[in-house]
């Protein structure tokens, strides 16, 4: 590993490479090639450092911790004589000393206990020797020399952990099936084909502790007996797959992957495969089909991977979150584990925060702890003050969730009760400018789309729920269209092959259950409350706050808006397209939206 | 290179080298196929013959799984393939001014290419950078925080 003296972070930020951060990049290390620092000092970039509109473009000296801003290419020779050679700061430059932002995962929050986060950002992920410093592959140690495989089974099972992929289906009683089925040839599944919008939470695992992940499949490995594991990532984190694939070889050379793992005669080998865009491919028998070189199209259980997996062989399947917990559990024991969360959902569980929330990111938090607590303690509440208006649950076979429902603890059971589900931890908070019936109809292009076509049920049921609520969206919507909607939903619940069609109309289901009214006022007033649906709302502009400034006119792609300067503007209806560009330009608030 | 300058015999070769590197078993089936998009940014007619060949696989094998994954494209691509992120977080925060706006820049729809080659616009499944939303990816290059304003801009920046 390359050391070096001090290290520039750059922001490269969209607004900042407009105002020239690439430029300042390449003349830095020109600079630092002539001084001849260029072994002392190393150039990063990194995402938004401050306010790029103001400070922009800005960068932060380490270890110091200097924050420069509106610095560019002309102050790059100053700067690298008067800091690095010379080792004073510029202060004609430099604002307060500030921490870089990780804007996907902030300090934690007084709410939060951070298990399967825990080394993020506090270890090189590509060095396993920052992993070795906290307690890394100690678990594999200790499982190795001290455990028979049953008794690592029944720590998993004390410790309730359930699987974190969504289902929550209890992780040790799985190993048990895999370690009682029949065979010599085992596989171990990691899926990491993290699909649900919003959701990023096993992404940062992978990236920031993948060795947490490598160490929980060795110790599932030696539990169920396997020989050979797989790691499915979805090949949209390129970061992921190659951090995982440098983890894995680092712990090849170290002997904690490969024959003889810690001179025992435990064999067993990692091998990264990647998926090709299928969200489909997240469900653990279509996951396997992609493996095998095929279509990524489920197929019925049973019989269940535990006992026919990967090419017919036991195999046990888990998620990146429920590996990462395994070491944890075998160091500080079941009772630690046990003693966070609910009667039945026991430890932690992550959530990746997202839409209309004032701290958007990571989040670790223990089960049990309310929606409510989550999104304004945590969270900060919802940004710009506005109104709650819904949370949604569990990616797309999700659930909506209305105010009402925001004191439910949160575990497997209460999410499922009140029509959503845990799935694997996406969290969309959505303010009072957020129309239901568009975010129904939202989630079924988005299940339709992602339908893999084997079974009639969700191909064609998810099919004719999205042209119903595209209809009620157009201002079309008929009497009868809700009753229809809620027969075709029940219809394709029981009748769809995996999951992800059993799952696909509850963003339907729960919004017609918490958000009815705005259903009927799409439908029998043609009106959108939260005006959003294009069809059935107009722009206007205000007689009193316009000043006739004619940037709206001047904007307008159709044409639509006529007025003389200094005289209040008007818009052509028959010509509008609803763009809603003129509401956005208007520096007056003139522009209405009814 | 792309396959438009690439001879029949150049393209056998480097197909050739792709499914030795990689292997010839059914497993290595999408792995190959992914290797053949990033190299040729698509997969034709005749490597797929050539697949069928070296992988002892069917043709019709290897197409009905190409067509599957969202990643694999059996069509040509044009020179930058730009994918924006239709997910609800994106959603929510936006994306649908910019994706009107991307739209308009490129004066395409999703799923179509540029006349000049230059351009493919596609949706994209959730990139995971919902922290950053609307985002759009440019070949690899990701942009978050994108604004309606700024799209031309950031199209500019692609020869």
């Amino acid at each position: 590993m390359a050391f070096y003296r001090s290290t520039v972070l750059v922001s490269v930020d969209p607004i900042c490479v407009e105002k020239g951060a690439y430029e300042l990049i390449d003349s830095l290390q020109d600079e630092l090639i002539k001084q001849g620092l260029l072994d002392e000092v190393q150039v990063l970039e990194t995402p938004r450092l401050g306010d790029p509109e103001k400070l922009g473009p800005d960068i932060v000296v380490y270890p110091e911790g200097t924050h420069y801003t509106n610095i560019t290419f002309f102050d790059v020779p100053r700067l690298v004589e008067e800091h690095f050679i010379k080792g004073r700061i510029l202060k004609q430059y430099a604002s307060k000393m500030i921490d870089a932002i990780d804007e996907e995962l902030s300090a934690p929050k007084s709410k939060e206990i951070r298990v399967v986060l825990r080394n993020i950002g506090e270890v090189d992920p590509r060095n396993i020797e920052d992993y070795f410093a906290k307690d890394g592959y100690m678990a594999l140690g200790k499982v190795l020399s001290e455990m028979s495989p049953e008794e690592v089974i029944q720590e998993v099972l004390d410790a309730k952990l359930r699987g974190r992929g969504g289902a929550g289906f209890p992780t040790g009683l799985k190993w048990k099936f895999a370690r009682q089925s029949e065979g010599n040839v085992k596989y171990i599944i990691c899926n990491a084909d993290e699909g649900d919008p919003g959701a990023f939470m096993n992404r940062r695992v992978l990236e920031g502790d993948p060795h947490s992940v490598i160490e929980g499949m060795c110790i599932a490995a030696y539990a169920i007996g396997a020989q050979q594991g797989y790691i499915y990532c979805r090949a949209e984190y390129p970061i992921a797959v190659s951090t995982m694939n440098l983890a894995m070889k680092q712990a090849r050379s170290m002997g904690l992957l490969g024959k003889n793992i810690l001179g025992t005669n435990f064999s067993f080998d990692l091998d990264m495969r990647m998926g090709a865009g299928a969200f489909v491919c997240g469900e653990e028998t279509a996951l396997m089909a992609s493996i095998e070189g095929g279509r990524g199209e489920p197929r019925a259980r049973p019989p269940f991977p535990a006992n026919k997996g990967l090419w017919g062989k036991p195999t046990n399947i888990n998620n990146v979150e429920t590996y990462a917990n395994v070491p944890q559990i075998i160091l500080k024991g079941s009772e630690w584990f046990s003693s966070m969360g609910t009667e039945k959902s026991k430890g932690t569980k992550t959530f990746a925060l997202a839409g209309d929330v004032k701290n958007t990111g990571l989040i670790e938090v223990p089960f049990g702890i309310t929606l409510r607590e989550i999104i304004y303690d945590v969270g900060g509440g919802i940004k710009g003050d506005k109104k709650f208006k819904a949370v949604q649950t569990g990616g797309p076979m999700g659930g909506c969730l209305p105010e009402s429902l925001l004191d439910l603890p949160v575990d497997y059971e209460t999410l499922g009760q009140a029509g959503s589900i845990m799935g694997s931890g996406g969290m969309i908070v959505m303010d009072e400018g957020t129309c239901m019936v568009d975010i129904a109809r939202f989630f079924m292009e988005f299940t339709q789309d992602e339908s893999c076509g084997k079974c009639v049920p969700c191909r064609v049921g998810t099919h004719r729920l999205l042209e119903i609520l595209e209809k009620i969206c157009a201002g079309n919507g008929e009497d009868g269209d809700i009753e229809e909607l809620v027969e075709l939903s029940d219809q394709i619940k029981k009748n769809s092959l995996c999951g992800l069609g059993q799952g696909a109309p509850n963003p339907v289901v729960s919004t017609l259950t918490h958000f009815l009214d705005e259903y009927k006022a799409h439908i029998y007033e043609k009106r959108c409350p939260a005006k959003v649906c294009r069809a059935l709302i107009k722009y206007e502009i205000l007689d009193g706050p316009c000043t006739g400034c004619t940037v709206c006119a001047r904007n307008c792609p159709v044409g639509a808006i006529t007025g003389e300067r200094k005289q209040t503007h008007v818009i052509d209806q028959d010509i509008c397209i609803k763009c809603g560009i003129c509401y956005q330009v208007c520096q007056f608030d003139a522009i209405e939206v009814i | 290179m792309t396959s438009e300058t690439m001879n029949e015999q150049e393209t056998s070769l480097v197909v050739q080298e792709i499914v030795k590197r990689i292997g010839s078993k059914r497993a290595d089936l999408i792995p190959v196929l992914q290797e053949v998009t990033n190299q040729f940014g698509f997969i034709s007619q005749p490597v797929i013959k050539e697949l069928s060949a070296l992988m002892s696989l069917p043709t019709k094998e290897i197409n009905s799984v190409a067509t599957f994954y969202r990643m694999l494209s059996t069509q040509p691509r044009g020179r930058h393939v730009v994918q924006f992120c239709e997910s609800a977080p994106c959603h929510v925060v936006g994306g649908r001014e910019v994706f009107s706006s991307l739209k308009q820049a490129l004066a395409l729809e999703p799923g179509q290419t540029s006349p000049d080659n230059k351009w493919t616009l596609l949706t994209t499944s959730c990139l995971g950078v919902c922290g950053v939303g609307p985002v759009i990816l440019i070949d690899t290059d990701t942009y978050g925080n994108v604004t309606p304003e700024q799209v031309k801009e950031i199209l500019s920046r692609y020869e």
